[in-house]
């Protein structure tokens, strides 16, 4: 309790990840990753397929248990204890590459479920805050339909006004628009980053390397498990140190 | 003695029709039981299969093929005849509701196990990350959507027992079978017998045209509006 001041003066600590290594079953996924991610920090995770980028930031909420390490979100130790694996997870956002909204339940239902099971807040106070953020990303006429009868690239939008109304202080974004048809992929990029412009702490996996020369205070290179390379965007794209990194992005970058 | 006398007889049909109208009232109220105690159980037992430790799924594994493997009318009459020698003695109704009830919740427990298997673990995800609880995220996100696409199934199954229920006559209990065969004794006149399977169409024919209906509705689409 003591350190609940703490963590909210705007330079404490989102997330500190120190020698965390993750295996499935014998394959080592992710190895001695360190990461320290400040509050209002925004980060890109790029890196080829299979280098362990969804991974680690499920380790960040502990949709994936790790083995070795410490991780820390928000001054909450995260162990095999459930009590602080729900305050973590109630706490931290998380967008889907395939979005994962609830087909059964409306637009409306979505963005209410978790703050009134969770949060225990009213009904109608429920309902308030799925409007304001649904009007926030944009799609506060839809709330009545069910997510079958949206475009990919509203229900991702819907997928983060129901994050949002969990009012997490860390957003993580797991490919959020690779499943999108490319029409729809600036209306999901544009909400990112009128989010990261309202001071959101965000953690994203993306190739959107548009996106990430916008708005990332940080890009993060993974390869095989580790981080090899981090630093500002034009550092990261202008001028990358290793010979992976480079590889990386003559391919993403298309040359 | 014309065909109608025999079969049709009114006379017989309209002087027993008491008798066929108090057998049709126990064997819906015996069905009904048999579909909501039964449900109930199968959807737990189903939840102790998927998610309980392993001491208890294993419990509600041996119990889910135990109860699909045994004739239900062996069953019955093990309940009915040889429990009483444990000094557990259940009646005509007990009887029937005991052994369709767990040969029902077995099938149920199946019937829903598929219906949750085949909902996509993003669901299950979203709900952790969102922090919900493990019992909200099963009775909130996973049980509606296993609802649907276990429906036709399950209510093809009810059916399946519905129509069983029919062996509970061998236990005694007043069932419109039971009922019937009675009055075919009394009356030494085959037509309560005739009277007995329309009214047990009247009650199961809908019911049947129902589970194509929910087949047809539920077919494509786990996730109608
Ligand atoms: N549940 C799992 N069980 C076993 N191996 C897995 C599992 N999830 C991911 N992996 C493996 O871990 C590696 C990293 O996966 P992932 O973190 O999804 O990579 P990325 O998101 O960078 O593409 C891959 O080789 C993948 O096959
Ligand atoms: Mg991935």
């Amino acid at each position: 309790m003591s350190q609940s001041a703490l963590d909210h003066t705007p330079n404490a600590t989102a997330i500190q990840i120190e020698k965390m290594s993750k295996w499935f079953g014998t394959f080592q996924v992710l190895c001695d990753i360190d990461l320290t991610v400040s509050h209002g920090e925004r980060i890109v995770i790029c890196g080829p397929s299979g280098s362990g980028k969804s991974t680690l930031i499920r380790c960040m909420n502990a949709l994936e248990e790790h083995q070795d390490g410490k991780i820390v979100v928000d001054g909450t130790v995260l162990s095999s204890d459930l009590k602080n694996i729900n305050k973590v997870r109630s706490e931290v956002g998380m967008v889907f590459q395939h979005f994962n909204l609830f087909p059964h339940l409306t637009i409306l239902e979505n963005c209410t479920l978790a703050p009134m099971w969770v949060r225990k807040t009213p009904k109608q106070e429920a309902r308030e805050i799925a409007m304001h953020f649904l009007e926030k990303v944009k799609i506060p006429e839809q709330a009545d339909k069910y997510p079958g009868q949206l475009s990919g690239g509203q229900q991702q939008r819907v997928a983060i006004a129901r994050s949002l109304c969990m009012k997490p202080r860390i957003m993580l974004f797991d490919e959020p628009t690779s499943a999108l048809d490319p029409e729809m992929i600036s209306e999901v990029l544009d909400t990112m980053i009128q989010l990261a412009e309202d001071g959101m702490t965000m953690l994203c996996v993306t190739h959107e390397m548009g996106f990430a020369r916008k708005v990332a205070d940080r890009v993060i290179f993974m390869d095989q498990g580790h981080i090899i390379e981090q630093n500002k965007p034009e550092e990261f794209f202008n001028n990358p140190k290793s010979e992976r990194t480079k590889l990386f992005l003559s391919q993403i970058l298309g040359h | 003695m014309n065909f109608f006398e025999t079969f049709l007889n009114w006379e017989v049909i309209l002087r027993i029709y008491p008798m066929l109208m108090k057998g049709i009232g126990n064997t819906v109220a015996l069905a009904l039981t048999i579909i909501i105690a039964g449900g109930i159980a199968g959807v737990l037992i189903c939840l102790f299969r998927l998610y309980g430790p392993k001491w208890l799924r294993w419990l509600a594994i041996v119990y889910i093929d135990v109860f699909r493997a045994i004739p239900i009318l062996v069953l019955l009459v093990l309940i009915y005849y040889a429990l009483p020698f444990l000094g557990i003695r259940l009646n005509g109704f007990a009887s029937a509701t005991l052994a369709l009830g767990l040969v029902f919740s077995s099938f149920t427990a199946e019937v829903f196990r598929a219906g949750i298997q085949a909902i996509p673990k993003g669901q299950t995800e979203a709900s952790e990350a969102l922090g919900l609880s493990f019992g909200v995220t099963i009775w909130k996100v996973i049980l509606p959507q296993a609802f649907r696409i276990a429906i036709p199934p399950h209510t093809s199954n009810a059916v399946a027992i519905a129509k069983d229920t029919s062996l509970a006559s061998v236990v005694a209990m007043p069932d419109l079978l039971k009922q019937a065969t009675d009055a075919q004794a009394l009356t030494a006149n085959p037509s309560p017998l005739i009277a007995a399977a329309i009214m047990y169409l009247i009650v199961l024919l809908p019911a049947v045209r129902l589970v194509s209906y929910l087949e047809e509705r539920f077919r494509n689409d786990g996730k109608a509006a």
